[in-house]
C-alpha cells in the first residue's frame, strides 16, 4: 500500500516536473482570489459549464445512433428512444440540457447588467460571452434539424429563407447554407457535421477564453468594486478568498441542487409539454404540409417575435426589415460596455431610472418570448411591436440614463453579512 | 546570440519592411485563394442540381376544383384545376390585392396575365410563401369559420397568416410581400406538362 502510494507521488512528480501543472492550479484554483460577497447570481456560469459538458458527453453518445440521412434520421430517433440502451436517457439529458443551458446562460447574463460585470475592465470578457451566446444559438439551431421532424423541417425552411430576404445575395446565401434548393438531406448532413463538430470546437475555445479573460482581471461582484484595490501585505485582496476550497465547495453545492431539479424535468417533463421538445416534432418531416402552428423553441422567441413585429409590407418590400431587427436584437448586447456609461457598476447605488429600465427590459423581454410562441393575432402584433420598441428602448434610455443618473455613493469595501 | 543585446543597427529596415509586407501579402491571398474550395464545396453539388430536373406530369385525372401535388426541384408544386365560378371570382379581386396586375417577378411572362397561367383552368405554382417560405394551405371554400366572413377562396399560410387568391395572388397589407412563384412549365400536350421547362428551350 505504502509502495503503491510512493509510486503515484513519484508519478505525479514526474508529471509536473513536464508540465505546469501546479502552476495552473495556484493561478486559477488555489490562489485565484474571488471576492468574499458572491451571492446567488454567481452560480450560473460554472451551471453552464456542466451542462456544456453534458451536452458533449451526452451528444457523443447520441452521435453512435443517429443517422443524419434525411431517410433515416427519423427513424434512428425512434431507435435510440424505444431500442438503444439508455438512448431514451441520453436524447432526453441532451434535448433538457439545451433548454437548461439557455435559461442558466439568460440568468448568467442578467447577472452581467444587474452588477455591471461588462464594465471596464471585464469588456472582452463579456465579449467572449457573447460570442459563446452565439455559438450556443447557432448550436441549436442546427441542432434542431437532426430529428428531421415537421418543425425542424420548417424551422429550418423559415430561417434560411431569411437569409433569401438580403437585397442582391440574398438568394445565393440561402443557397449555399442549405446547399440544395429546398431543405434536403444534403442539408441536413452539413447541419450535422456543424453541429457536433464545428460549433462545439469554437464553444470550447471561447469558453477557455472566456475563463481565462476572466482570471486575468478578476471577478466582478455584487457591489460592483475592485477588491483589487484594497490588498494585505502579501498582495492578496483583503476582500478576496481563494477560489478553492470556498467556491468550488459552494458550486458544488448549486450542481447538486440544479441537478436535482434537472433530473425532475428530464424523467417527468421531457417536454415541457411542448416548450421543451415541440409536438409537431414527432410528425415526420414533410416537405409538402406545413404544421398548423411554427414556433421556435422557447429561447429564441423574443427575437422571433421582432422578426415578425416588423411589418413586411412596408419598406424593403420584404421581411429583410424584420430581419435586420431581429439581428439587432442579439448584435445590440455586444455593445452593452459602452451603451451603458455610468461609472458605478452595480445596481445597489444606482438610480431608479436604471431601476426601471431594467425592469422594463425585462417584461419586454418576456412579453416578447410569450407572444413569439403564439400564432399572430391583430392584438398580439400590436403587442409584439410595443414590446419590440422597449426592447430597443431600453438601450438608448441606458445610453443617456447612464450619462446623466445621480447615483449613490460606492462603498470602499465589500458588504458581507 | 541573446535577443536582448542583439545588435540591430547594421538592419536594412527597407528591406525587412518590403519582405514582412511581401510574405503577408502573398500569405493573405494564399489563404484566400484555398479557402474557396471550402466555401465551394458548400454550394449544391451536381447531384442536388441534377435533381432540380423537370418533371412530367398527367393531368388528365384531375377534377375541377381539385389540387394535386408534385414535387420539382424538391419544392411543393400545386396545380390545380379551377372551376367557372372560381375564375370569376378572381375577376372580382382587384382592388383587395397588392399586385393583381402580376407586376413583379414572380412567373414567366407567358403566365403573367389575370389568372397567371396558360390555360385560366390549370393553376400551376410554386407552394411556397413568399414571406418565409412555409408552404400555404389550399382552402377553397367559400367563408370557412376560421377565415373569416370575407374569405373567397384561396391559399392561407399557417405560419404567419398570409392570404392569397386562387390565383396565388397575394391580398394587401399581408406578411408576404409578393405573388406566389408560377414555375416554368410548357404543354406537351392538353392532359401532359412539364415543370421546369419552357417552351423553345427544350
Amino acid at each position: 500500500m505504502r509502495k503503491a502510494m510512493t509510486l503515484i507521488t513519484n508519478g505525479f512528480i514526474w508529471f509536473a516536473e513536464r508540465f505546469p501543472i501546479m502552476k495552473m492550479w495556484r493561478e486559477h484554483m488555489s490562489e485565484y482570489y474571488a471576492p468574499k460577497n458572491l451571492n446567488i447570481w454567481y452560480y450560473f456560469g460554472a451551471l453552464a459549464l456542466v451542462v456544456l459538458v453534458l451536452q458533449i458527453v451526452t451528444g457523443i453518445f447520441l452521435t453512435m445512433n443517429y443517422k443524419p440521412d434525411a431517410e433515416l434520421a427519423f427513424a434512428s430517433v425512434e431507435y435510440i428512444m424505444r431500442d438503444v440502451s439508455w438512448g431514451w436517457l441520453m436524447r432526453y439529458l441532451h434535448s433538457t440540457g439545451a433548454s437548461a443551458f439557455f435559461v442558466l446562460v439568460y440568468l448568467h447574463m442578467f447577472r452581467a447588467l444587474l452588477y455591471g460585470s461588462y464594465k471596464k475592465p471585464r469588456e472582452l470578457i463579456w465579449i467572449f460571452g457573447m460570442a459563446i451566446y452565439f455559438c450556443l444559438m447557432a448550436e441549436a439551431f442546427f441542432g434542431y434539424l437532426l430529428p428531421w421532424g415537421q418543425m425542424s423541417y420548417w424551422g429550418a425552411q423559415v430561417i434560411t429563407t431569411l437569409f433569401s430576404t438580403i437585397p442582391v445575395f440574398g438568394e445565393d446565401i440561402a443557397l449555399w447554407i442549405r446547399g440544395d434548393f429546398v431543405i434536403s438531406d444534403i442539408t441536413l448532413n452539413r447541419f450535422f457535421a456543424l453541429h457536433v463538430i464545428a460549433i462545439p470546437f469554437a464553444l470550447a475555445g471561447l469558453v477557455v477564453a472566456h475563463i481565462i479573460a476572466l482570471h486575468e482581471v478578476g471577478s466582478n461582484n455584487p457591489d460592483g468594486i475592485e477588491i483589487k484595490k484594497h490588498k494585505d501585505a502579501n498582495g492578496i485582496p483583503l476582500d478576496g478568498i481563494p477560489f478553492h476550497p470556498y467556491y468550488t465547495v459552494k458550486d458544488l453545492f448549486s450542481v447538486a441542487v440544479f441537478l436535482l431539479i434537472f433530473a425532475v424535468i428530464v424523467f417527468f417533463l421531457p417536454d415541457m409539454k411542448g416548450y421543451f421538445l415541440e409536438h409537431a416534432n414527432f410528425v415526420p418531416a414533410n416537405p409538402f404540409s406545413t404544421p398548423e402552428h411554427i414556433a421556435p423553441v422557447w429561447y429564441f422567441t423574443p427575437f422571433y417575435a421582432i422578426l415578425r413585429a416588423v411589418p413586411s409590407y412596408s419598406w424593403l418590400g420584404n421581411q429583410f426589415g424584420g430581419v435586420m431587427a431581429m439581428g439587432a436584437s442579439t448584435m445590440i448586447l455586444l455593445f452593452l460596455p459602452w451603451i451603458d456609461r455610468s461609472p458605478v457598476k452595480s445596481i445597489r447605488y444606482r438610480s431608479v431610472a436604471f431601476k426601471l429600465l431594467v425592469a422594463m427590459f425585462v417584461i419586454c423581454f418576456f412579453g416578447l418570448g410569450y407572444l413569439g410562441m403564439e400564432q399572430p393575432t391583430p392584438v398580439k402584433t400590436i403587442l409584439a411591436r410595443i414590446f419590440s420598441i422597449g426592447y430597443f428602448a431600453f438601450f438608448v434610455g441606458l445610453y443617456f440614463v447612464s450619462k446623466y443618473e445621480k447615483t449613490k455613493p460606492v462603498p470602499e469595501r465589500v458588504n458581507y453579512k | 546570440m541573446s535577443g536582448a543585446s542583439f545588435d540591430d543597427s547594421g538592419v536594412d529596415k527597407d528591406r525587412r519592411r518590403f519582405l514582412t509586407t511581401g510574405v503577408s501579402v502573398v500569405g493573405a491571398v494564399g489563404v484566400a485563394a484555398a479557402a474557396v474550395p471550402f466555401v465551394s464545396s458548400m454550394q449544391p453539388s451536381e447531384k442536388a442540381k441534377t435533381a432540380g430536373a423537370p418533371v412530367e406530369v398527367d393531368i388528365s385525372k384531375l377534377l375541377p376544383g381539385m389540387k394535386m401535388d408534385v414535387k420539382w426541384r424538391g419544392k411543393p408544386v400545386y396545380i390545380i384545376r379551377r372551376t367557372s365560378e372560381m375564375l370569376a371570382e378572381l375577376d372580382k379581386l382587384a382592388d383587395v390585392l397588392a399586385d393583381p396586375e402580376s407586376t413583379s417577378e414572380q412567373q414567366p411572362d407567358y403566365a403573367r396575365n389575370h389568372y397567371r397561367s396558360i390555360n385560366p383552368e390549370f393553376l400551376i405554382m410554386v407552394a411556397h410563401c413568399t414571406h418565409l417560405g412555409c408552404s400555404p394551405k389550399f382552402r377553397p371554400e367559400q367563408a370557412p369559420e376560421d377565415l373569416g366572413a370575407d374569405w373567397k377562396g384561396g391559399f392561407y399560410c399557417p405560419c404567419h397568416g398570409s392570404r392569397f387568391d386562387l390565383a396565388g395572388r397575394v391580398y394587401s397589407g399581408q406578411p408576404a410581400p409578393a405573388n406566389m412563384p408560377v414555375p416554368p412549365h410548357r404543354y406537351v400536350s392538353d392532359n401532359v406538362i412539364v415543370i421546369g421547362e419552357e417552351e423553345g428551350t427544350a
